[in-house]
């Protein structure tokens, strides 16, 4: 159905509201985002539905399919959500066996099911009662709506921010709200958007462009797929508005080919989009046309760079160009270009909804808002988390993530991907800001959150980087392409405990040298895991030279296996070997032969009596 | 970025392989021809890489035959569409094998051991990162991050998720693409 104008949204969305008022009572959302599918949620879904199917129930029960509830660590999970009682429930690792027990419960927890707590609330709509630690206003409908139905969207309040700006506002008050609200791209600059936006609005070209950056590079950071996986339409609605606030008709998606998923769901979400009115020509009446396209990338980290995003989508090979001119001014086709990350654009509606005012009531004066990050590495509950800027490390890792695996200790938290660094024990208590980051070497990022413990080397991870950047770098300029070549030969010598000081000493001057002169952001930030590492764990590094010593027993060159008395000669080991260098006779202690040992570590693991050791 | 690809041995497009499969001639034919091309060489280049990622979608790889084909139609130089295949990782000028197995390399999966995994697939299929088994049955790659980061070490073979790998359980997963 076509939207005609913003009145006619606000009465359609009170009618589907009160619509879904009057139908089941009870309704049970199931996390469907990449994670949960691969964890093998669709049987679990199947048996619910079977089972309400065969209770007759399908007038008390709506199972939902949403996207990411970023809760990665008890896939599969669903909340039950009651609205007589007003109850939610949030159950993990639940089995299609258990939909019997859960369907039986409705409103009430059910018996043998793993119950989870739910750590956020959506500051849009809800208080904070319960001191919950995360909030959630870019993933507020990530997990709560079915993703592919645009009427949920319609209820959730979508395109009302749209339908404000274009009906409310002129362009100019629409990026002074962005402005006045604080928010900062969240792509990893933290540029203020409003900023960024006015500098494109100031252009007299008439052909301008707004391009929506979800390449998302950083290897182990997932925040861009799960809102476009479970909110596509907010990211449409945002980028309508940015259109109208600079003045482009013309909006571009840059996704990584890798993200199926997402990118079928953001193309139906367009399909709807336009079939309503939301995007097109004359959006609800208002005589303002913009329409979305998407692109895809071919596996280049580097295209996550503005200018050589821009390249990409203009088919050429991705590499930078130098700054200024920036895309604002010159950017798509020459032409002025905003280019703003996902969540950044997933934070306009909202703002456009509630106002600035609202928005700076959360996070701190200088970062207001929210952050959203993949928690992941040696941490309990790996997941997706969204908390207020300013959060501490300690609340995220310790608290929402529940401390670490195994009970282990915390030796250090990468936040930043490639372009950041690794934060140790004393940094857990500050308050994450864009600042404080990179005051201690690190940096925002985009979200990525890797929790490491006493048996990660962290010589061996600035050089699991570096061999990222390697394999990343366009080779454009010199210093990022024979540079980073260099130190990583150097990383290597120290991971082989053939380093010396003056190894460590080039490390550190090249490493200056590069952040100083390469081209564009992925060199002048690829020094920084190893300069990062260095200042932190400077004494891991010389133990690594000084006495040939990996402390957490990683770096190859550095170990070797034992089998000690406690040895019961039950031959597992033997068995596993990889290459046949145990030998031993049955109940007899066992033998490494240490020449042909390859140093894989699968008997350590295995060994169920404790009796291989590692030197 | 790292590239393994013949370049021009024997006269160009030699290989053929556009026109031994006609059918998926065809739906390239139509998938360009539903482009909106024009005479502007600029704005027709921003067309390339949606070609090249259909072309790959059916070919399976980017044969010489098939990167001219879409040279032409796009009205660009071979050279240029080369260029874009090379820097971009995902395109592959070579066939992969039936069984795609991918590592995930992405810092969650690494931390929990992902070169451990690699080393194991390596050992067993006795290629390396980014070659295909003679038999034309397996090719190992790397990924970076499939988002499922919880399962770490993750690795996938084709569309399916493996998660929790460890370097004991990879035959398993050899054997279990027959
Ligand atoms: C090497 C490199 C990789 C980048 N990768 C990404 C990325 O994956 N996603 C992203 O949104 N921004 C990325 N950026 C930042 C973009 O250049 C750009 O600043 C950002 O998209 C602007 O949006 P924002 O202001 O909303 O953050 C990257 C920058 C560099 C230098
Ligand atoms: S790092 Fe491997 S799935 Fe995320």
């Amino acid at each position: 159905m076509k939207i005609e104008n913003a009145k006619q949204l606000k009465s359609h969305a009170l009618e589907l509201g009160m619509r879904q008022a009057k139908g089941p009572r009870t309704r049970i959302l199931v996390s469907m985002g990449t994670c949960g599918i691969a964890a093998n949620t669709h049987p679990v879904l199947t048996a619910l539905r079977e089972e309400i199917g065969k209770r007759d129930l399908q007038d008390v029960f709506e199972v939902v399919e949403t996207g990411c509830m970023g809760l990665c660590h008890s896939e599969p999970s669903i909340e039950v959500v009651d609205r007589v009682e007003g109850t939610t429930t949030l159950y993990g690792n639940v089995t299609a066996g258990q939909a019997a027990a859960i369907v039986e419960a409705g409103a009430y927890e059910a018996a043998g099911v793993e119950i989870l707590d739910r750590t956020w609330y959506c500051p849009e709509g809800e208080e904070n009662q319960a001191g919950a630690r995360q909030a959630r206003v870019v993933l507020r409908n990530s997990g709560r709506i079915d993703p592919e139905n645009l009427e949920a969207c319609l209820i959730a309040g979508g395109y009302q921010g749209l339908a404000r700006a274009l009906t409310e506002m002129k362009p100019a008050q629409v990026i002074e709200e962005i402005a006045e609200s604080g928010l900062r791209g969240r792509g990893g600059g933290g540029f203020p958007t409003g900023l960024k936006w006015g500098f494109a609005a100031a252009q007299s070209s008439t052909e301008k462009y707004v391009i929506c950056n979800a390449d998302e590079g950083d290897p182990g950071a997932f925040m861009d797929r799960a809102v476009l996986e479970g909110d596509p339409h907010c990211v449409l609605e945002a980028m309508a508005i940015a259109g109208y606030a600079v003045g482009a008709q013309s909006g571009v998606i840059y996704i990584r080919a890798e993200y199926p998923l997402a990118i079928r769901r953001l193309r139906m979400a367009i399909e709807q989009a336009r079939a309503s009115g939301f995007l097109g020509a004359d959006i609800l009446g208002t005589g303002f046309g913009f329409d979305i396209q998407i692109k895809y990338g071919a596996g280049a980290f580097v295209c996550g760079e503005e200018t050589a995003l821009i390249h990409s989508i203009e088919g050429t090979r991705g590499e930078p160009t130098f700054k200024p001119p920036f895309p604002a001014v010159s950017g798509l086709w020459k032409k002025p270009t905003v280019v703003n990350n996902v969540e950044t654009f997933a934070n306009v509606p909202a703002i456009l909804r509630k106002g600035a005012g609202w928005f700076k009531t959360i996070g701190t004066p200088e970062c207001p808002g929210t952050k959203v990050f993949a928690l992941a590495g040696k941490v309990k509950k790996v997941g997706l988390v969204e908390v207020p800027m300013g959060t501490t490390l300690r609340e995220i890792i310790f608290g929402v993530g529940g401390g670490i695996r195994e009970d282990r200790q915390f030796k250090a938290v990468q936040t930043g991907g490639p372009s950041g660094g690794c934060l140790k024990d004393d940094n857990l208590d500050t308050p994450i800001t864009y600042e404080s980051l990179r005051a201690l070497g690190s940096m925002m990022g985009s979200g990525g959150m890797i929790v490491m413990d006493v048996d990660d080397c962290m010589v061996n991870v600035a050089k699991f980087f570096l061999d990222f950047t390697l394999d990343e770098s366009c080779g454009k300029c010199t210093p990022c392409r024979i540079g980073n070549k260099r130190l990583h030969e150097m990383l290597e010598q120290v991971c082989a405990g053939r380093g010396s000081h003056e190894t460590l000493a080039k490390l550190k001057n090249l490493s200056h040298t590069i952040r100083d002169t390469a081209l564009c952001g992925l060199g002048q930030t690829s020094p920084n895991p190893v300069l990062s590492t260095m200042i932190q764990f400077e004494d891991e590094y010389v133990e690594h030279i000084e006495q040939g010593k990996c402390r957490a027993g990683v770096c190859r060159h550095l170990i070797s296996y034992a089998i000690n008395d406690d040895c019961v000669g039950c031959t597992l080991c033997a068995r596993n070997c990889p290459v046949d260098c145990i030998s031993g006779e049955r109940r007899q202690k066992h033998h490494i032969d240490q020449d042909k040992c390859i140093k894989c570590g699968v008997c350590h693991d295995l060994c169920k009596f404790h009796a291989i050791d590692k030197n | 970025m790292k590239k393994s690809g013949a370049c021009l041995k024997g006269p160009i497009g030699s290989d053929n392989l556009i026109n031994q499969q006609p059918e998926k001639r065809k739906a390239l034919a139509e998938f360009i021809g539903g482009l909106p091309i024009g005479d502007d060489r600029e704005r027709n280049r921003g067309y390339l890489i949606e070609c090249l990622h259909k072309a790959q979608e059916l070919f399976g790889y980017l044969p010489e035959s098939v990167q001219l084909f879409v040279a032409d139609h796009l009205r660009l130089h071979l050279s240029e569409v080369y260029g874009v295949i090379s820097f971009y990782s995902y395109f592959t000028t070579v066939p992969t094998g039936k069984y795609r197995i991918n590592v995930c390399m992405g810092t969650a999966c690494f931390v929990r051991g992902a070169d451990r995994i690699l080393e194991e697939l390596k050992r067993h299929l006795g290629i390396d990162e980014g070659e295909t088994s003679e038999n034309g049955k397996f090719s190992i790659g790397g990924l970076r991050c499939v988002g499922a980061c919880s399962l770490a070490p993750v690795v996938m073979v084709n569309d399916k998720v493996y998660g929790n790998v460890a370097p004991g359980k990879v035959l398993d997963i050899i054997n279990d693409c027959e």
